[in-house]
């Protein structure tokens, strides 16, 4: 009994996974034919990147501002208080950065993306579409694929710039620290290397949010109840492949000698 | 008052069924929803589609658009086989056909104007002027013109199933399908309903499927005929010499099979017990 469970259980969860490659790598080959949505795809930036912009540079900012109070206090018994805004900016742009800004964009978008698909599959509304002759995965999914992995690398270097801003206020006002002195050593302490690893994970973030936010929403099931559902496990499943995805891209950096 | 345009042309033979079902056959996981149904409709008839909630009409109704491939079986719309066709070339015989959802299945984010104009738009048509002219002539066929800026929010229900009959028209389809049209709308909104598909049907010669578990709607587009003179239903057309003509066919699913399949004096003199419980 409890083996035939698990078994169920596995055969789910792999079906999931290939139905979630299949409209992946549907959205993807439809990219290069025509139709294309243009006007969906800049509304879908409106929303998803203009849209989630205040709570990205607010991120962005208290988390640089937070890392200088914590850092200060442990290089300060080093009396290495100079090194701030090295720290600071390193730490922003390799990971705090991209991460945190994909993580709440997840928690803004992917459960939108969800919540609206799963609301128009109930009440038939992707159906009318395909009735009408529309492919749902060319005016649904890829607008929204194309926003987010347009507007998430544009919002992570505002959110890295807020950061370092948060860094700066409170260098200058806790430990007095010249602006001189923290701007010069971030720009030293940061490589081609750390800018390019920074800008790159938001690519891959932002297929994962959209993607998991259309794939929960297009296979909503249970009336207005699994709209609800649908909306939680996507922004749980989007926050989690972003921290996993974000520990295999480090990895893989590192494993060929990217930095 | 009548589309002017005439219903876009299909490739078939006008000999052939507008729909013909053989031998179809669905099942979702383990539950078998549809098994061996087959049936005909011919060009201009309507077939009323009965059943019990969960019997599988809506599935068959999806099947027959396309939405949904069968297990087994085919399904030839105007002489073309659905089951093995890909997206794209649904999308093209789906312009000659049209589906009103049971609850509208209208856009909510896109106004009545920009609904109704939906089908053209993704039909690439770029004319401005052509399109507001086709919207307002649906939309005044269904009665709701001065609905056009409307959103689909601020619409009754009984609009809104009149809104998606005019999207659903705006292409001129050969074939209707209608999801409980009337379901949950008062008499008086389910009886104009009822007049707008025999309008269709009278008018256009369009081809209709109707799953309806109102029986008295059944009984309206057998008994009446739309008259465009009176704008209204009158009693059933005759022609001289072989009587009544009355194109409505009587289909009732039952576990996902075919229980019953006939003319209305058929379904009304059966003296089946099941098919008895929805005459009485």
């Amino acid at each position: 009994m409890l083996a035939v469970l698990f078994e169920n259980f596995l055969k789910r969860k792999v079906l999931a996974v290939q139905e979630f490659t299949h409209l992946l790598a549907g959205s993807f080959e439809r990219a290069f034919s025509p139709p294309h949505y243009v006007i969906d795809t800049l509304v879908q930036m409106d929303i998803i990147g203009f849209g989630s912009l205040p709570i990205v540079l607010l991120t962005g900012f208290f988390t640089g501002a937070v890392l200088a109070l914590q850092t200060y206090r442990t290089l300060s018994t080093f009396g290495e208080v100079g090194l701030l805004g090295e720290v600071v900016a390193l730490s922003i742009v390799r990971e705090l950065g991209p991460v945190l800004t994909a993580l709440m964009v997840a928690g803004r978008n992917s459960s939108g993306i969800a919540s609206e698909i799963g609301s128009m599959l109930v009440s038939e509304q992707v159906d009318a579409m395909r009735a009408l002759g529309t492919d749902p995965l060319r005016k649904l999914v890829l607008p929204r694929l194309f926003a987010t992995l347009l507007t998430l690398p544009l919002l992570t270097i505002l959110s890295d710039f807020f950061g370092m801003m948060g860094g700066y206020l409170v260098s200058s006002s806790t430990v007095r620290l010249s602006g001189e002195e923290y701007w010069v050593r971030a720009y030293q302490a940061l490589t081609i290397q750390d800018v390019t690893q920074g800008m790159l994970k938001p690519f891959f973030f932002g297929v994962t949010i959209a993607a998991v936010g259309c794939y929960f929403g297009l296979h909503t099931t249970g009336g207005t109840a699994g709209v609800g559902r649908s909306t939680t496990q996507s922004v749980v499943a989007a926050s989690v492949a972003i921290l996993v995805l974000d520990f295999f891209i480090t990895k893989f950096l590192i494993a060929i000698r990217f930095f | 008052m009548a589309l002017s345009l005439s219903p876009t042309p299909g490739p078939a033979r006008s000999h052939e069924p507008a729909i013909e079902v053989s031998h179809v056959g669905i099942s979702f996981e383990d539950k078998l929803v549809l098994l061996d149904v087959s049936f005909q409709v011919g060009r201009g008839e309507t077939l009323v589609l009965l059943g019990v909630t969960g019997s599988g009409k809506s599935v068959l109704l999806k099947l027959l658009l396309g939405l949904l491939k069968p297990d087994s079986g085919r399904i030839l719309i105007e002489g073309q086989d659905l089951v093995p066709l890909s997206e794209n070339e649904l999308s093209l015989v789906r312009r000659r056909m049209g589906i009103v959802f049971q609850e509208g299945a209208l856009f909510d984010s896109l106004s009545v104007y920009e609904n109704v104009a939906y089908r053209l738009r993704e039909e690439r048509e770029r004319d401005e002027e052509n399109i507001e002219s086709r919207v307002r002539e649906v939309l005044r066929f269904v009665e709701l013109e001065d609905a056009i800026d409307k959103m689909p929010a601020e619409l009754s229900g009984g609009m809104r199933r009149r809104v998606s009959v005019a999207r659903a028209i705006i292409s001129n389809p050969l074939i209707m399908f209608y999801d409980s049209p009337t379901a949950g709308l008062d008499p008086v909104t389910a009886h104009a309903i009822n007049v707008l598909i025999a309008k269709l049907r009278d008018t256009q010669g369009v081809s209709s499927i109707v799953v309806t578990h109102r029986l008295q709607d059944a009984f309206v587009l057998s008994n009446y005929v739309f008259s465009p003179e009176k704008q209204g239903l009158v009693a059933g057309r005759t022609d001289g010499r072989s009587g009544r003509i009355d194109p409505t066919r009587f289909l009732v699913l039952r576990d996902g099979k075919v229980y019953f399949h006939g003319t209305r004096e058929e379904f009304v003199l059966a003296q089946d017990t099941y098919l008895r419980k929805f005459l009485i």
